[in-house]
């Protein structure tokens, strides 16, 4: 249980990586931008790949009667997004304290992990809610206005995972390392659980014979 | 008997269709010219290995070239205004054209020369001179652009210039026309004797490269022709080619060819700065114009400068003396090692070298033959290295390959020559086309030239390009110079007239080429720094228009209460801050040029309306796919009419 443990208290730690890494990476290239434009999507606001992105990317959108995107006190998710994460992390390492002396079942760790992917999910389901309202909701009064092949008017939401081609731009959508360090974090929980569990087990094999 | 002769002549006969069959092979043109291609090719997408600064002669500019392709980049305005950009044009530009005679808007740019660290390219600044009206010029090889401009007090036809000490200590300026110093009024016929010839130093501050001209040496009235620096061994000395020893001052093509040897001066400058430093030289009332450009505020400023220290260079023992060199001696170079300085009779067929210990020795020694106004003359024996045989004439110019090699251009044989440093055996030779001056090697005036292509441009076109009428570019020519054999690779057209070029690889300058001027570090005073500060303002009939731009609209882009008579000062600050988005404007009947506008920087351009309507205004430079659309209107009232002024965007 002691091995399990220290392994639970590890993994949440892993998710400190966040409010260092983004969590998303979104590259926009095209032509004319041979070096792509690019924004990193932290836990507490988007900022530029190169110096400037964020500008130049605003400047395009605006065309297409896009929002520039959001400064960090434009949406709540980038204050909120921190704490979460940061009591998460606690109660991870608390649990596995806990554990390590005993006071608490290996289970706790399971349910942390389940909380931590619901959480998890409602983050990403919260985020494509705000590309589809950024990529959709546009300005009437649009420089360009642009319609599908079949008549419905363009719409420019970036793809939450992978490449999609919108106008002249290729826009790839990716995890960043942010988010590698929360799978990773999140993993070991899950390893933690399973040595928990086999150990237990062993336990009490040995304990009938 | 009968049918084995026949068989063996059939096979005598196929023998030679087969050798005759390989001999067409090797001398096909088609399989030269495609390896040719294939060495000059540069695919799309793909960049050069070099960049070339040609020089642009009476253009006044320089022009940036790509090796081996020969394309050209860009036009640096230097000496001449520039439409293109509105360099000298704009209110920011004007200053760096002023000197001593006022507002010069043209010169004759010679010879580029690419800043050293240890003898070696270091790709800081490249120094170009300015022929006619005496001036160094220094471009900034991060943002391209001419950063600063020093007039030469003193001299004229400012032609051995602009060459550098070898850690950039000192950019160096000599003058080809010697002349009255100070200016006087006197008979022409009384020049022997009484003009000067002025060798200037002027150093440079290694943080930003500011200039300042330390000391000037007051030689005798000969012409200093080409010059170059000590380097290695000989690095603290300067060697510079002198003609009209004769000191003649008409129908000098006849009148200064009579001697058979002139000199090559040979400079002790750091002598010469020590007596300086310890307060030698004498302080002289000048009058000259250094005229700096500052990156943050966009602007050049001009200061006139008083006095110049002169220096006499018979009270320095020791620092001047003649290297005898035969038949008008052109170009003055020196070998990668600093051991062989190359003089280059320009009427000869011959090609000159001394060397820099024989020198050392023969001043040691006092191998001396005679004197010529105080200043010792070496033995020509004791100095001689060797000669080159080389069958040309009219050599001119040599550059180095690194690799134990020179290649002299002649000019009246039209040819490059490339001879072993050491041995002067002639190794190979190539015609060019036609008449060639100057040639470069990237590196060739440095401890470390970089050997692969040389350059030789040329004075005459005549068939090399489809003809353009009486007037057409000089050519060039690229030769692959990686082999024992030179091979001529690529010819290509060049603008203005091009002397001297310098090169370097391109990984020494693309990495740290300037992409935008950042608008937060922008210090101009009239720049509009957000969209909201842009506004009109009246001070009498001046009127300073703060606009900004970004794409595709001018803020403001309706302005009211403009009178005939008015000074309209439009101050264009470009507010993008992406790579490659400059903005344009102009308005109709201004009386001088467009602006062309980088990102984050503010120019200014002057209107003065003449005649009352509703006048336009728009970006030249097509910067979006609503670049149409980026225009405005200026309206115009009487001068007597009580309009306020107004603004507006959007309304």
């Amino acid at each position: 249980m002691k091995k399990a443990s220290i392994i639970m208290m590890v993994g949440p730690l892993l998710l400190l990586g966040l409010y260092v890494f983004p969590l998303w990476n979104i590259m926009l290239g095209a032509p004319q931008y041979p070096d792509p434009l690019g924004i990193n999507i932290h836990i507490d606001g988007i900022r530029d790949v190169n110096e400037f992105d964020i500008q130049n990317i605003d400047g395009l959108n605006h065309y297409i009667g896009m929002k520039t995107l959001p400064k960090p006190e434009e949406m709540w998710e980038f204050s909120t997004f921190p704490l979460v994460i940061g009591i998460m992390i606690f109660l991870g390492s608390l649990i596995g304290l806990l554990g390590f002396f005993g006071k608490l079942s290996y289970k706790w760790f399971l349910g942390w992990f389940i909380i931590m992917s619901v959480l998890g999910v409602m983050g990403m389901y919260d985020f494509n809610e705000w590309m589809i309202d950024y990529g959709t909701n546009l300005d009437p009064h649009a420089i360009m206005k642009l319609a599908n092949p079949d008549g419905t008017p363009m719409t420019y939401k970036p793809p939450l995972f992978g490449h999609t081609k919108m106008l002249n731009f290729d826009v790839t959508s990716l995890p960043s390392t942010g988010a590698w360090f929360m799978f990773t974090g999140m993993m070991l929980t899950v390893v933690a659980f399973f040595i928990g569990r086999k150990q237990r087990k062993s336990l009490v094999e040995s304990s009938v014979k | 008997m009968k049918k084995m002769k026949y068989s063996a002549l059939a096979l005598l006969g196929l023998a030679m269709v087969f050798t005759g069959c390989n001999d067409a092979g090797k001398s096909s043109n088609g399989a030269l010219s495609s390896s040719a291609a294939e060495k000059v090719y540069v695919a799309p997408g793909e960049q050069d290995e070099f960049y070339a600064f040609l020089s642009g002669g009476y253009s006044g500019n320089l022009t940036v070239y790509g090796l081996p392709s020969g394309r050209m980049f860009k036009e640096i305005p230097v000496f001449s205004q520039f439409p293109t950009s509105g360099y000298g044009y704009s209110e920011e530009t004007k200053p760096m054209l002023n000197t001593s005679f006022g507002f010069v808007p043209w010169d004759d740019l010679h010879h580029p020369d690419i800043s050293q660290t240890n003898g070696e390219l270091d790709g800081r600044w490249i120094f170009v001179n300015g022929n006619n009206t005496p001036r160094i010029a220094r471009v900034s090889l991060s943002t391209f652009e001419t950063e600063e401009i020093m007039e030469i007090p003193n001299s004229a036809g400012n032609h051995s210039s602009s060459f550098i000490t070898e850690n950039t200590e000192y950019v160096v300026a000599g003058t080809r026309f010697s002349v009255p110093v100070p200016q006087r009024d006197m008979p022409i016929n009384e020049y022997k004797g009484n003009f000067k010839g002025a060798l200037s130093f002027i150093s440079v501050e290694q943080e930003h490269g500011h200039m300042n001209l330390e000391f000037q040496i007051l030689m005798p009235g000969f012409n200093y022709d080409l010059s170059h620096p000590g380097r290695g061994k000989s690095h603290g000395w300067f060697f510079f080619s002198t003609y009209n020893t004769e000191e003649a001052n008409s129908l000098m093509e006849v009148m200064s060819s009579q001697n058979d040897k002139d000199f090559i001066a040979a400079i002790n400058w750091k002598k010469i700065e020590e007596y300086v430093k310890n307060g030698g030289g004498t302080k002289m009332p000048a009058n000259y114009a250094h005229n700096v450009y500052n990156e943050e505020t966009h602007t050049g400023t001009s200061t006139m400068k008083k006095e110049v220290v002169t220096v006499d260079p018979l009270k320095v023992p020791g620092s001047v003396y003649f290297l005898p060199t035969p038949k008008s001696p052109h170009g003055c170079d020196v070998d990668p090692t600093g051991q062989y300085i190359i003089g280059a009779g320009k009427l000869s067929a011959d090609i000159t070298i001394h060397s820099f210990d024989k020198m050392l020795a023969a001043i040691e020694g006092e191998k001396f033959d005679g004197e010529a106004y105080g200043i010792p003359i070496l033995k020509f024996e004791e100095v001689l290295a060797g000669t080159v045989k080389s069958g040309g004439l009219g050599p001119l110019h040599t550059e180095f390959d690194g690799q134990g090699n020179a290649y002299t251009t002649f000019f009246i044989s039209s040819e490059v020559v490339k001879w072993k440093v050491g041995t002067w055996e002639v190794i190979d030779r190539k015609p060019t086309y036609y008449s060639v001056g100057h040639l470069m090697i990237p590196g060739g005036n440095s401890r470390k030239p970089f050997g692969k292509y040389v350059v030789a441009m040329n004075k005459i076109t005549k068939d090399r390009y489809l003809p353009t009428g009486p007037e057409m570019e000089h050519s060039a020519q690229i030769y692959d110079i990686s082999g024992e054999k030179m091979e001529l690779i690529y010819d290509f057209p060049t603008h203005g007239e091009p002397h001297y070029a310098a090169g370097c690889p391109a990984e020494l300058l693309a990495p740290k080429s300037k992409k935008i001027y950042r608008l937060d570090e922008n210090k101009h005073p009239f720049a509009t720094l957000t969209p909201d500060k842009a506004r009109v303002e009246r001070n009498g009939n001046e009127v300073h228009i703060y606009m900004s731009t970004i794409r595709s609209h001018f803020t403001p882009d309706n302005i009211e209460g403009v009178k005939v008579g008015d000074k309209v000062y439009f101050h264009i600050t470009n507010h993008e801050q992406d790579f490659d988005v400059p903005h344009g404007f102009s308005i109709i009947g201004q009386n001088t040029s467009e602006l062309l506008v980088m990102p984050g920087q503010t120019k200014t351009s002057i209107w003065e309306p003449k005649r009352v309507g509703v006048w336009p205004f728009y970006c030249t430079d097509f910067c979006s796919a609503l670049h149409q659309e980026m225009q405005g209107y200026v309206r115009v009232s009487p001068a007597n009419s009580n309009i306020e002024l107004s603004w507006s965007l959007g309304e």
